[in-house]
């Protein structure tokens, strides 16, 4: 990399004195800033006010790196935004003046944090440079795959945007499973008319509209590169093509639960017993016939291999609606009987007034009930059920049984990344439920066979990282588009089970983060959760010892590695989490706003009392988006903790690097405090395992003390969330007791 | 001109602004509270993840806080919509907050101020003075007056001690004009009133809403997030909870909530953290826990103080130390008496159009909005919905105000 030109920097302190700062020695800050750091602090009683005006003039006449002590980073993030000004907070509010006794006692303890605060955000300020973005030539084109309801809608709406799409799908035609459908389930209010399948609109459109090219009997053979540059390989009918998109909605649906394990219901065994996709085939030749004998009466039974822990635990969403949508088929069609069996009548929403309007059918007979057993007499099919509404067993004689069989994700059993298939010396992460442990590479050579959907090129692994049931791993309450991989988005039925209009919804919210993806990748920025940030991990490669962690933690695959295993970096996959930082033992990852000198730089910063004072210093690493927002929340309580400690607030607990921790302890600090979010199968880390990462870590950490010949209890990680607020004061003044129990560190004073 | 206007700042109207200033349009947020947020600002836990909602929050915030492209206006009103699609004429009403933008969120107001009054981000559970912060999360971070208690000049104690004049009691309501391109209607939704089933007691102190569970629960609720049986503060052993309160009835709402069974479940899940020995009652008519949320269903109904039980709720009857549930177990046919020490309705959820209708804004009978030409609606202003599909709904209403900016 060429030597960047700098920009000199000119420092600007800027002290507030509301809300309560000045109980502190105001001049004493103003010292630390002249003497230590050579600046003459500015102070205004009310910064976020007229405040700011100062710094603007200073701002005018060449300051460019701003540190503010006043309130917590999370306030007037607004108010103190300077352009191409590097700006760093101390948090003497929240973090000082709000959380902490003031009087006689306690007053010097307190002043030396607010003094301490103020350091760190000097050395941090001076330590960090202006990020420039990483910027390439990009694609702004969409690749959309699985040519369904939900990816016909996808490439439609995107379109409608303006974009460009590319629509891959394996089969001959378009249109899915909807397309073999006698008729559809209501797609608008009120909900209760049954409807001819709308793809065959929608395919007319796509093939309509210039903007999609649509590529039908075409399989990804690969795909390389990146967001914004991602080369798709297709190959149709043995001849391969190969263009560039900037993002890729996967919209490749499920498939149909195998029936056959489903012997017991008696599938395989009777032949007038069939699936609810087989009834949509016999529906659709407009009369319902069976071993070539009209159907007069039919049982539906729900759940079949389903809500199960033998078959599918998960319910799949959609079959009590369409089992009522087939009910209809049989009165429409055949004027038969209807009999329908469920656990529970999942009609959601307002999905309630068609079930209503089936109820009022006095020929489809629905009860709650439990299928005992299922046999063949005299050329009818019996269905004996038991635990019924009506308090007693019942027994219905039917020419055809339907089973309500679920929908399984097209992600399900595909090799997706190597860390759901671990080897014998992996340890697998906690957050994968559905682990599939391998023996060997010819096992996942052998996996790798059942086919793909997009190949990608990626160390990690081919295909989007699930959580359960081969649905795709994302945080999905609050951000359920946001998949590992920056760039692509499932939508429809592949992502979770869902009706055919929650796949057309689903594909408009796929097809939005596409092109918010291709627009935010064009100008080198990430996406969530920090959108916008330009700033990415450089790698200093010529002190990379090959370790392969940062390659193999990073949770949004975005480092590849060549031959030797020197890391690749793709920065636009790159959503700027720090646990590559965190990760790497030979300190050579940074960003230019969070790197490896700032933080050791600022834990260095601490001032450490000697022992004869009789008072340690604890260093706390924060979750920036959980823990210390709660500690600032315990702040506006006014809950107080103990001043003998330092919080760091952090991107990610996994960005904390041990390094981090042996400086803090060879400067004699006395313990250090890790809080993170909670990890595991319903993690809240917002980086999926950074704060699982950091636990593992803790056994190198530990290592690292008993070498020290230190208690490896001075150092601990607590899972907490946003709203332990109300228990942090004393879990920190707890871990104050621990380490005033366990003595000084023996550094001290080195 | 290729504004897009959000109306609504909970969860689906955060998200709609968001995703659509993401991707780099201009949005304006216009919400009626004080604060951003919403209904999930008022929830504990969100299932099935048991995480708190503020945990979102905090992301969805910061996003904004980052993002020049997001205007926001709270205590704002859309009076009148007029034009067509790619050109609305949108006039909105802001009130008076009476506290301005020095405000610093210091305390010292509240410190001071005399008056009292009902705190309804608890639901009257407590009281907060009549200026207030209106929660932990607020944002915007600024106090707030309540201009029917506030005593104004006759007290102005807040006044004398404020040190950065950001109490202004001569603030007026405000009317602003703006143009935009296309509408995103999020408006939400509120608890339909529990007071319409006259069956259930809803009267009684110890008959909740399962909103006010979710305040019960809460650390920054009535009771610092100790469950207890409000009439009295009795520790719970027994709690029954009432599905359908007034969902699937043609008599209140005839549709179906959709969140109550699950939410529900979480909190039987509140419930049983608190109190190992605590017996919880759910009567049901069907519970709906689709998709993945099937686990989180499991593994309730694996404790085994859960007691499930089919049945509608015919009556809740007060007795000499508690109340007593009557139902029809469907499954037995048998008429239980459930004896508990207090209950919470399930209600559903009521679009809240049916408190207010935009005027230039089409709604179906039930109060949901029906979309038109550069009006989309997202969340529970469209149909009942969880917040996951809020979410997912509002990023695909994003993308359609989006279409309408770029002239299609």
């Amino acid at each position: 990399m060429a030597e960047e030109e700098k920009v000199e920097k000119k420092l600007g302190v800027y002290i507030c004195t509301g809300c309560d700062i000045d109980l502190l020695d105001i001049e004493r800050l103003k010292k630390v800033a002249q003497e230590e750091y050579n600046v003459e602090a500015k102070v205004h009683p009310h910064l976020c006010g007229e405040g700011v005006k100062i710094i603007e003039d200073d701002i005018a006449n060449g300051v460019n790196t701003i540190v503010i002590a006043a309130c917590s980073p999370r306030v007037n993030t607004d108010v103190f935004n300077f352009e191409n000004c590097i700006v760093e907070r101390a948090n003497l509010r929240e973090g000082v003046v709000w959380c902490q006794e003031i009087n006689e006692e306690t007053k010097e303890e307190v002043q030396r944090m607010a003094e301490d605060y103020l350091r760190m955000a000097i050395v941090k300020a001076q330590k960090s440079d202006l990020p420039e973005p990483y910027i390439e030539e990009t694609s702004k084109d969409i690749l959309v795959v699985g040519g369904g309801i939900t990816g016909l809608t996808a490439a439609l709406e995107i379109a409608k945007a303006g974009y460009n799409a590319y629509l891959v799908e394996k089969e001959d035609e378009l249109g899915g499973w909807m397309a073999k459908y006698y008729k559809s389930l209501p797609t608008k209010p009120p909900y209760t008319e049954i409807e001819d399948p709308i793809v065959f609109k929608k395919i007319e459109e796509v093939k309509n509209n210039d903007r999609i090219k649509v590529y039908t009997s075409t399989i990804i053979e690969e795909i390389n590169g990146q967001p914004g540059m991602f080369d798709v390989k297709v190959s149709r009918n043995g001849s391969v093509e190969e263009f560039r998109v900037g993002a890729i909605v996967v919209a490749t649906g499920w498939k149909p639960y195998e029936a056959e394990k489903l012997e017991e219901l008696g599938y395989g065994k009777y032949p007038g017993v069939i699936t609810n996709v087989e009834m949509e085939e016999l529906a659709k030749n407009g009369k319902i016939v069976i071993n070539g004998k009209e159907v007069k009466s039919v049982a539906f039974i729900q759940c079949a291999g389903q809500r199960d822990e033998n078959h599918l635990p998960y319910c799949s969403s959609v079959c009590c609606l369409v089992t009522l949508k087939q009910a209809k088929y049989v009165r429409m069609l055949n004027d038969g009987i209807a009999y329908v069996f469920y656990k529970d009548m999942r009609t959601l929403g307002l999905w309630e007034d068609f079930y209503k309007s089936i109820q009022e059918d006095e020929g489809i007979f629905l009860t709650k009930g439990d299928v005992k057993n299922i046999y063949e007499e005299d050329g009818k099919l019996v269905v004996e059920v038991e635990n019924t509404l009506l308090g007693e067993p019942i027994t219905v004689k039917v020419d055809l049984v339907v089973l309500a069989t679920g929908m399984v994700s097209t992600l399900k059993g595909l090799y997706t990344v190597k860390e759901e298939f671990p080897d014998e010396k992996a340890v697998p992460y906690k957050h994968i439920v559905d682990l599939h442990p391998i023996k060997s590479e010819e096992e996942v050579e052998e996996l790798a066979k059942k086919g793909h959907i997009l190949n990608l090129q990626y160390r990690q692994g081919p295909e989007l990282p699930t959580l359960r049931y081969g649905f795709p791993d994302s945080h999905y309450i609050c951000f359920p588009y946001e998949s590992r991989r920056l760039g692509i988005y499932a939508a429809g039925c592949v992502r979770a089970p869902m009706d055919a209009v929650a796949c057309m919804d689903d594909a408009a919210g796929a097809a939005l983060k596409a092109i918010q993806a291709v627009e935010l990748v064009s100008k080198g920025m990430t996406t969530f959760p920090r959108t916008g940030d330009i700033d990415y991990p450089q790698f200093f490669l010529q002190r990379c010892t090959q370790c392969k962690r940062c390659t193999e933690e990073c949770p949004f695959g975005a480092l590849d590695e060549d031959e030797k295993g020197t890391p690749m970096p793709n920065p636009l996959r790159c959503r700027r989490c720090g646990i590559c930082f965190g990760a790497c033992p030979e300190r050579i990852i940074s960003f230019k706003q969070y790197s490896i000198d700032a933080a050791t730089s600022m834990v260095k910063a601490i001032h450490v009392p000697p022992e004869e004072e009789g008072v340690p210093r604890i260093l706390i690493f924060a979750c920036e988006n959980d823990a210390y927002p709660a500690l600032d929340m315990a702040a506006m309580n006014r809950m107080k903790y103990s001043p003998y400690v330092r919080v760091i607030p952090v991107r990610c607990l996994g960005s904390v690097n041990v390094v981090f921790i042996a400086d803090a302890m060879s400067r004699g600090i006395d313990g250090v405090l890790m809080l993170g979010c909670k990890f595991g199968e319903d993690y809240q880390c917002h980086f999926i395992r950074g704060s699982e990462l950091a636990n593992r870590r803790m056994e190198n950490i530990k290592e690292t003390l008993d070498r020290l010949m230190i208690e490896s209890e001075r150092v601990k990680i607590l899972e907490v969330e946003i709203t332990d607020f109300d228990k942090l004061p004393k879990i920190i003044d707890d871990f104050v007791e621990e380490i005033k129990e366990l003595g000084f560190n023996p550094f001290k004073g080195f | 001109m290729s504004t897009i206007l959000v109306i609504g700042g909970g969860i689906a109207g955060l998200t709609a602004a968001i995703e659509a200033a993401e991707t780099g349009y201009d949005v304006i947020i216009v919400e009626k509270n004080p604060y951003l947020g919403g209904r999930v600002a008022q929830l504990r836990k969100y299932f099935p993840k048991l995480c708190p909602p503020y945990c979102g929050l905090e992301i969805f915030f910061k996003r904004i806080k980052g993002n020049p492209r997001v205007k926001i206006f709270t205590m704002a009103e859309v009076v009148s919509i007029e034009g067509e699609a790619g050109n609305f004429d949108v006039t909105i009403k802001i009130n008076p907050r009476y506290v301005n933008d020095n405000c610093t969120a210091c305390n010292e107001c509240v410190e001071v101020c005399p008056v009292e009054r009902p705190n309804e981000f608890n639901f009257g559970m407590d009281k907060t003075k009549a200026i207030y912060l209106p929660h932990e999360m607020a944002f915007p971070l600024k106090y707030v007056i309540d201009p029917e208690y506030c005593k104004k000049d006759e007290c102005k104690a807040c006044l004398s001690a404020c040190k950065y004049s950001a109490i202004d009691f001569n603030m007026e309501p405000k009317t602003m004009k703006i143009n935009v391109s296309s509408i995103v209607v999020a408006t939400g939704w509120k608890p339909y009133d529990a007071s319409n089933l006259d069956n259930l007691l809803p009267e009684h102190p110890d008959v909740i809403t399962n909103m006010m569970m979710e305040r019960l629960a809460a650390y920054n609720g009535p009771t610092k997030g100790k469950i207890v049986r409000p009439s009295d503060g009795k520790e719970i052993e027994s709690i029954a909870f009432v599905q359908c309160a007034g969902s699937r009835d043609e008599n209140h709402l005839p549709y179906c909530s959709a969140v109550c069974c699950l939410a529900t479940l979480k909190q039987a899940t509140y419930v049983r953290e608190q109190y190992p020995d605590a017996k919880v009652y759910i009567f049901y008519i069907d519970i709906r826990a689709l998709g993945r949320y099937e686990d989180f269903f499991a593994k309730v109904q694996a404790d085994e103080n859960v007691v499930l039980i089919k049945g509608k709720v015919a009556k809740i009857e007060e007795s000499e130390d508690g109340l007593i549930v009557i139902a029809e177990d469907t499954a037995t046919g048998v008429k239980t008496r459930q004896k508990v020490d207090m209950v919470v309705l399930a209600t559903g959820m009521q679009p809240s159009s049916s408190e207010y209708k935009i005027p230039g804004i089409e709604y179906d009978d039930y109060g949901f909005v029906v979309p038109k030409d550069g009006i989309i609606a997202a969340g529970v202003a469209r149909k009942p919905a969880d917040v996951a599909s809020c979410n997912e709904d509002a990023t695909g209403a994003a993308l359609k105000a989006i279409q309408v900016v770029r002239g299609r």
